[in-house]
């Protein structure tokens, strides 16, 4: 073989093994729950393998699916909208800070490492009938029998808030970050107040890692079933939580199959949504 | 005036938010030293007694050890897919590379519930029933892409210079790989070793899908407690992950500057 061919065929040599696996561990088994949510669960356990829409048309129509799919999604775009106004000063002053960008930095870097069930389950620790906040309001005399704070819609939200504010603040960060400071000078030269300098010029450019940060929030928050399942009442079940309840304790896996595949495209939609929004941003700042 | 004014009120709520990312966090930390029965406030006293009851709690050290057989395996095999797979993309002009990088990192890509759900029933399929080994697949594929986004970020880095210079002056390609490439890479290995090791430790969405019955990891170990009540037991256990996985980290970044502090100097 000639020292070209085997130079052209090295990358391959060294990405098959990834390629293989994403192949085999990812997108034939997506394949595979695509076939699988045609077959339908029998009374006696077993699969009956064969073309049936039974588990479409029951995800597709029945109530109970429709509405816990408009109470995640709803779940999700609140937790985004907190995670944004919460997230997106902090991630400005991060950016403009001086002396310790590098600490807040390293600190923004920290959740990331701390596991996501316990940051979900510290709140217990906060909220709880003998959690901090209701031993310190008896302790002052606000209140004389502790409260329950915990096993509701508003818990879940401050899991979730808790959960993915960081990503929310590197996406935003990330993006302020590259924003030339002398354009907001430029525009206060000009007449422009602060405000109006950050309204009109340092926010419509930071949107790219807003919309970024925001799509990672929604995702993520639309798709989780532990932090309802910790911090949530029995009201409380997101669609996620409808798929684990289908595969593991009613052991309907062509249901399962059915949903999962539906949570998919509900969440794919999403991403190309944004995937359309950001080529027209590109495309705007190309103009500009 | 009004400038400052602002400002002063933005780095207030930046306190504000860091406050609401570490406090709950703190009070596990800070409840798992508490004496008393039960885990909660009051805090009665400064206590070891917990970590020793973790220490003496079989459940959770056969946890601690699938947790960690689990971590290591899935590091390596992770890594190593990944490192070949960067090297790849970084190193050759690979026609269509942007959408073998989307290929790649399409694990992340895919809501976790659905890459679990996908996986389990596939394998099942193919007679891989809930096992050690479904749960090593899906650590694995779930983990690559964080590999492939950390090493290839590190691996620009790295000039090809160096190894042509030792290609010139007659080292083989294979001893300019173990030696030249290899020693260079090593920060970047180390990085995607150590962030695929955290996710597989840290990761419960997919794993309570994988996982036989009787089998823990750590945090699905957390999760069953989390159902009776909340025990000390569970904050010191919360605890020692914080450490463990800060921790690693910390140390992983203070090695890999050590290494390159000695290279540079």
């Amino acid at each position: 073989m000639s020292v070209e061919a085997r130079e052209a065929r090295q990358p391959w040599i060294l990405l098959s093994p990834a390629l293989t696996a994403v192949f085999l561990l990812l997108f034939v088994p997506l394949l595979f729950i695509v076939v699988y949510s045609f077959w339908l669960r029998t009374a006696t356990g077993s699969d009956q393998v064969g073309f049936f829409l039974d588990n479409w048309r029951e995800a597709l129509t029945d109530a109970f699916y429709r509405d816990i799919l408009f109470f995640t999604l709803k779940i999700a775009a609140i937790t985004t909208l907190v995670c944004a106004l919460m997230g997106y000063p902090a991630a400005y002053v991060i950016a403009r800070s001086k002396g310790n960008k590098v600490l807040l930095l390293l600190l923004l870097m920290l959740p990331f490492w701390i596991s996501y069930i316990i940051r979900t389950m510290s709140w217990i620790n906060i909220l709880g009938v003998s959690g901090a906040l209701n031993t310190a309001m008896m302790w002052l005399g606000v209140i004389d029998a502790p409260i329950q704070m915990l096993y509701n819609q508003t818990t879940v939200i401050l899991g979730l808030v808790h959960f993915l504010l960081p990503f929310m603040i590197l996406n935003v960060f990330v993006s302020l970050e590259g924003i030339d400071t002398t354009l907001e000078d430029a525009a206060n030269s000009l007449g422009a107040t602060r405000w109006q300098a950050f309204l009109q010029v340092t926010l419509p450019l930071s949107l790219p890692g807003l919309a970024a940060g925001g799509l990672l929030c929604f995702v993520l928050g639309a798709g989780t079933y532990i932090t309802p399942l910790v911090l949530g009442g029995p009201g409380d079940a997101m669609f996620a939580n409808l798929v684990f309840e289908a595969i593991i304790t009613q052991l309907n896996w062509p249901l399962g199959s059915a949903l999962s595949l539906m949570l998919l495209a509900v969440l794919g939609v999403l991403v190309m949504i944004y995937n359309r929004y950001l080529g027209m941003a590109q495309l705007m700042k190309g103009l500009g | 005036m009004g400038g400052t004014m602002g400002w002063h009120l933005l780095r207030g709520w930046t306190v504000l938010v860091y406050l609401f990312m570490f406090l709950p966090v703190a009070v596990v930390v800070l409840l798992s030293f508490n004496a008393s029965q039960f885990g909660s406030f009051p805090m009665t006293g400064f206590s070891f007694r917990w970590f020793v009851e973790l220490a003496h709690n079989d459940a959770i050290l056969r946890a601690f050890q699938t947790s960690f057989v689990l971590g290591l395996m899935t590091a390596v095999i992770s890594t190593t897919l990944g490192v070949l797979a960067s090297l790849a993309l970084v190193r050759y002009r690979v026609p269509g590379s942007n959408y073998i990088s989307t290929l790649l990192i399409a694990p992340i890509l895919v809501p976790e519930v659905v890459l679990a759900v996908a996986l389990l029933l596939f394998l099942n399929f193919l007679g891989i029933n809930k096992s050690f080994t479904l749960l090593l697949f899906g650590h694995v594929i779930f983990t690559l892409p964080f590999v492939i986004l950390v090493v290839q970020a590190r691996l620009v880095s790295i000039k090809r210079d160096v190894e042509e210079a030792a290609m010139s002056l007659g080292a083989s390609p294979r001893q300019t790989f173990f030696q030249i490439t290899l020693p260079l890479m090593m920060p970047a290995v180390l990085a995607g070793a150590l962030f695929a090791f955290t996710i597989s430790f840290d990761d419960i969405t997919g794993t309570l899908f994988w996982k036989p019955g009787g089998v823990e990891t750590v945090p699905t170990q957390i999760f069953a407690m989390l159902r009776n009540s909340i025990s000390p037991e569970i904050n010191a256990l919360g605890t020692v992950m914080i450490l463990l996985t800060v921790g690693l980290p910390l140390l992983g970044m203070g090695i890999a500057r050590s290494l390159s502090q000695k290279r540079g100097g």
